[in-house]
């Protein structure tokens, strides 16, 4: 029995690896420069440009307050214009991608803020440029809280890329649901939600680590 | 050096609260190689003051000479280059945690496109010279309060700045550390010749480092002159208050505190 099963476990978990790290490789590169114009944009921050964000954070907010699996459906149209297909994993990666981003450039954006304003008066006082503040200071002082955050991001995008199954992706969550709960095989339900565990445990793990490696504030 | 005209600065008002003056017209000059402090109570505008010599706060009137060029008249882009020619020292260090103790005094060196070479050519002699030969590689959460100062001081000379501007530089530091951080300043100044503006709010530090002194209050500078003239004959109810913070048995005896404090510098 487990010999059937594991290749086609196997599989599955490759596909949803797939999914979830090009999500967030897509999410990131969006996500990143929005989150660093929510966090600097603001009246007297760097950027100055409180129409703007004004503009962007709503559309942000918007897009993170509809449900995963509406939003999949919703956005089909989109997913075909993009991806060629509704249908697939590599069809998957487009509404993940879209659901990441709003999330990501939150993260960044919290993790900014968190950031002391004292290094950015410094920064300006060394005559550092705006676009240097963000290179050289704003980011790499932010850079523990950024890991933190896309490590709860992949998290949450593995959990999302299980719902993708309801419309046709691969990955684990397709696999639960085709074969564990619609053929009624318990023991392949059972794999699956044991694989879940242990790739969530082992991201977590992964992502604690780097961002432990990369906080010299407590040394 | 540097020559402050009729300085303005005023809060433009804000939901809640109304408009804020924070300086009434400042006048003051700094000549090539003088260590000035400016001295007066949390909210008498010496933080508003020494952020319009470099432009973090931008005066609502009047001009900024440094080094001959009205900096207030600068276009906002020509600001970094300007502020490349000034050094600044917190009172938090505002040190980058992500870096080293190298990496943090290289920074300024860094935005101005130094290269690998000329940062190494700039920081290593400036580590002997703070005093942090051992700790070159290590972060900012590993050094006490002092050392971090240390840095902050060597960053600020990194660029090679003409003049170097003082914030509260060691009102986070126990007595002692700030002994030994003002006496840094002071062999700086003479070793490298800095112009240096030096905020404080203990007139400890204007006694142990400052050539000059100048009184604020309410947003003025009150009183003004040589520290060794203001010591020995306070004019001004600030300044006399200040002093008494300092040597509880002024202002009975203030012309023994002026005495002695001339004593321990000779």
């Amino acid at each position: 029995m487990f010999a059937t099963l594991a290749p086609i476990l196997l599989q599955a978990t490759l596909e949803t690896f797939s999914m979830v790290i090009s999500a967030l490789v897509l999410g990131t590169t969006f996500g990143l420069p929005i989150g660093v114009i929510l966090a600097t944009s603001g009246r007297g921050e760097l950027f100055e440009a409180p129409l703007f964000q004004k503009i962007i954070g709503p559309i942000v907010n918007a897009t993170r307050s509809v449900p995963f699996i509406i939003l999949a459906v919703a956005i089909i149209p989109f997913t075909r214009l993009v991806a060629g297909t509704s249908i697939g994993t590599a069809a998957a990666i487009v509404p993940l991608t879209v659901a990441a981003i709003p999330f990501i450039a939150r993260i960044i954006e919290g993790a900014i803020r968190e950031v002391d304003g004292g290094l950015v008066e410094a920064a300006q006082a060394m005559g550092a440029r705006p676009f240097q503040v963000v290179t050289k200071v704003l980011l790499p002082e932010a850079l523990p809280g950024i890991i933190h955050g896309l490590t709860l991001t992949a998290v949450t995008l593995i959990g999302y890329s299980a719902m993708v199954g309801a419309v046709g992706a691969g990955g684990l969550g397709d696999l639960g649901i085709r074969y564990g709960y619609q053929r009624f095989r318990p023991d392949v339900m059972a794999a699956v939600v044991i694989t879940l565990i242990v790739v969530v445990q082992m991201v977590q793990s992964l992502g604690d680590w780097l961002a432990r490696k990369a906080d010299k504030r407590n040394i | 050096m540097i020559r402050l005209s009729n300085v303005q600065k005023t809060y433009p008002a804000r939901r809640g609260s109304p408009a804020h003056t924070a300086l009434h017209g400042i006048n003051l000059d700094i000549a090539a190689g003088e260590i000035v402090g400016v001295i007066g109570r949390s909210g008498a505008g010496k933080s508003t003051l020494i952020r319009c010599i470099n432009l973090l706060e931008v005066p609502t009137a009047g001009s900024v000479i440094v080094d001959g060029t009205d900096v207030t008249q600068l276009a906002k882009r020509d600001l970094p280059l300007f502020r490349r020619q000034l050094g600044m020292v917190f009172q938090h260090f505002n040190l980058l945690s992500s870096r080293t103790v190298y990496d943090n005094i290289a920074l300024p060196l860094e935005l101005a496109g130094a290269s690998k070479a000329e940062i190494a050519a700039a920081v290593d002699p400036l580590l002997p010279l703070v005093g942090l030969e051992d700790k070159r590689d290590r972060y900012p959460a590993e050094l006490s309060g002092g050392q971090k100062q240390r840095v902050g001081i060597a960053r600020a000379l990194s660029s090679n700045p003409k003049v170097v501007l003082c914030d509260e530089v060691t009102s986070a530091l126990d007595p002692e550390t700030t002994r030994q951080i003002l006496s840094l300043l002071r062999d700086i100044n003479k070793r490298l010749g800095l112009t240096m503006v030096v905020i404080t709010h203990e007139m400890a530090v204007v006694k142990q480092l400052c050539d000059r002194v100048a009184v604020m209050d309410g947003g003025v500078i009150v009183e003004e002159g040589k520290v060794d003239a203001i010591f020995a004959n306070p004019t001004h109810a600030t300044t006399q208050s200040l002093l008494a913070d300092e040597f509880l048995d002024y202002p009975t005896r203030p012309n023994a505190a002026a005495n002695a404090n001339t004593g321990q510098e000779a």
